[in-house]
């Protein structure tokens, strides 16, 4: 990688960002400087050009999160995994596009309109990364970073043909992400390749002091897993998923792959996961009680959007957030307002964090059997924009086969498994133990060994 | 248990958001919609269940502790105010609070 590779991004991204909408910044002088600097790194990503979601901070760049209240708010700091991305070497190219304050599962939520599917532009990527899903399936970058609170890598990267992963909690440094919901949200990674995975993973994973919630577990060499020895293997199949809600097709596929990891020596177990059912009730609760708590800091004092003709204090926090918040964040904010509220804390967030208690001991028990699970990442291939819009709970539903892997703090990983007959990308999830990373990369790769997703969408910036 | 349009406003006003009529009425539908979709959690008998404390992993809790406290440089007043809707004289000012 050189700067050839850091010019040929940032062409591809602005040649192609008119029709995709896939980057709110980029930084084309600053990419090509920093291209020639890096070419005396001997960083594992030496050169190599990197896309990060907009809810992340790089210094010299904005962080918009999607949302007009922060506008081109331009952040003093860089991230810890932005940090550690630059150290070993990574170009950061810009800043893409996201549902607003990562709150959706389309990428129609952000203030600064919708992403388009690169396989098809009337389809939406997927949320709430979808931005750096859409750089990465259309060949713009070979790498993205983006955030996962219920699903918003995985469920994108298998809407548009990547490879999607969320890591164990704890895994990756929260410092510099904005906050979403605190125990849940994750850094995860996008890329084509499983080896870029591998050793982008290894660079900004690890102990952060910035952020409690990082845990002292030894960072391994994560390329040594990508071995092809799936001898004594044991993958958990949970057919009661495979039922009501998901489509045919994709279905199909995820068996198929099923399949194809029988042939590899890989032992199919049937596991049971009798609460994931509750999951997105559970999900919905947590995340929107977390989100109202972080979001309050946005009242129009420190940083970002003030509204207008409101002279006294209060009403300027209302009118700020009134103006500055789109409508999913405003509901998300009333809904965790309202199951915090005195009364009711009891009979939801306290009952939330019980059941969540069951989905996290259900893993336990599962992985007793299994190294891993394999599930449909989302429930249907990319639907169209504009499709789900107006029914908040259908589009929750979305997050089914993903938000689990959150509640649970375990890693999730989404791998591209086929099209469907409109030739929109199919993907299949592999949730593992707390900390089993290396136990879902070698299954990745091995699965990609002998099914490589060659298959190329419409917009695709291929190499001069 | 149903939710009003008077549960709503409290709630908006709780959140500090100041939201029109019309984004009343469709916001009470929704969230009322929503929450009697959760509430089907209470199908499930969670007594004697501990409540998990953040997806937490055995690992992560032993992290998850203070540190010793150390001086360190900050961003400074100039930085720490550069993005600030409006300052004034080192300070964040905003409209009068009485």
């Amino acid at each position: 990688m050189s700067r050839r590779d850091v010019e040929f991004a940032v062409n591809a991204a602005e040649r192609l960002n008119e029709t995709l909408n896939a980057f709110l910044e980029i930084d084309r002088d600053g990419a090509l400087e920093r291209a020639a600097n890096s070419e005396k790194s001997e960083g594992v990503l030496a050169g190599v050009p990197v896309a990060v979601k907009d809810n992340i901070c790089v210094q010299g760049m904005q962080a918009s999160c999607g949302s007009r209240i922060l506008g081109d708010y331009h952040p003093p700091y860089n991230a810890t995994v932005i940090e550690r991305l630059v150290n070993a070497g990574a170009v950061i190219v810009g800043k893409t596009n996201c549902d607003e304050f990562a709150m959706g599962s389309s990428n129609e939520n952000s203030a600064f309109g919708p992403v388009k599917n690169p396989w098809d532009t009337t389809r939406v990527p997927g949320g709430s990364s979808g931005g750096s899903a859409a750089a990465v399936a259309a060949g713009i970058v070979p790498i993205a970073i983006g955030s996962d609170t219920g699903g918003s890598v995985r469920q994108p990267a298998s809407l548009v043909g990547v490879l999607g992963l969320k890591p164990t909690y704890g895994r990756n440094s929260r410092y510099g992400l904005v906050a979403f919901a605190s125990s849940l949200d994750q850094v995860g990674i996008f890329a084509r390749d499983i080896g870029d995975m591998a050793r982008t993973l290894g660079a900004i994973a690890g102990r952060d002091r910035h952020d409690a919630t990082t845990a002292d577990v030894p960072v391994p060499d994560y390329t040594a897993a990508l071995d092809g020895n799936l001898k004594g293997a044991r993958l958990g199949f949970p057919s009661a998923l495979f039922g009501k809600g998901l489509d045919q097709e994709v279905g199909e596929a995820v068996k198929n792959a099923v399949a194809v990891y029988r042939e590899l020596g890989a032992e199919i177990v049937e596991v049971e996961l009798p609460n994931a059912g509750y999951a997105i009730a559970t999900y919905y609760i947590i995340a929107t009680a977390e989100a109202s708590a972080n979001l309050a800091r946005f009242d129009g004092v420190r940083y970002g959007f003030r509204a207008e003709d409101a002279p006294e204090l209060r009403q300027m926090y209302r009118k700020t957030r009134e103006e500055g918040f789109g409508a999913e964040v405003k509901r998300r904010i009333m809904l965790g307002t309202y199951v915090l509220s005195a009364g009711y804390y009891d009979a939801y967030y306290r009952k939330a964090q019980q059941v969540r208690t069951l989905i996290k001991n259900d893993f336990l028990s599962a992985f007793k059997n299994c190294d891993a699970i394999i599930t449909p990442t989302a429930p249907t291939p990319a639907f169209a924009i504009g499709e789900k819009v107006d029914d908040p709970l259908a589009m929750y539903l979305n997050d089914i086969y993903t938000v689990t892997a959150n509640l649970a703090g375990i890693p999730g990983l989404s791998v591209p498994c086929g099209l469907s007959s409109q030739r929109l990308p199919i993907g299949f999830q592999l949730l593992g133990p707390y900390w089993s990373e290396p136990t879902l990369f070698k299954l990745a790769h091995a699965y990609q060994q002998v099914r490589p997703f060659t298959e190329r969408p419409a917009l695709y910036a291929s190499q001069p | 248990m149903p939710i009003t349009e008077a549960d709503i406003a409290k709630v908006a006003q709780l959140a500090h958001l100041e939201l029109a009529e019309e984004e009343l009425k469709t916001f009470g539908t929704q969230i009322a919609e929503i929450v009697a979709y959760v509430e089907q959690l209470n199908e499930l008998d969670t007594t004697n269940v501990e409540p998990a404390i953040g997806g937490l992993t055995p690992e992560g809790a032993q992290t998850n502790t203070s540190r010793d406290d150390e001086i360190e440089g900050s961003l400074g007043q100039k930085t720490a105010l550069a993005e600030a809707p409006d300052p004034a004289a080192g300070h964040f000012r905003v409209p009068k609070v009485l």
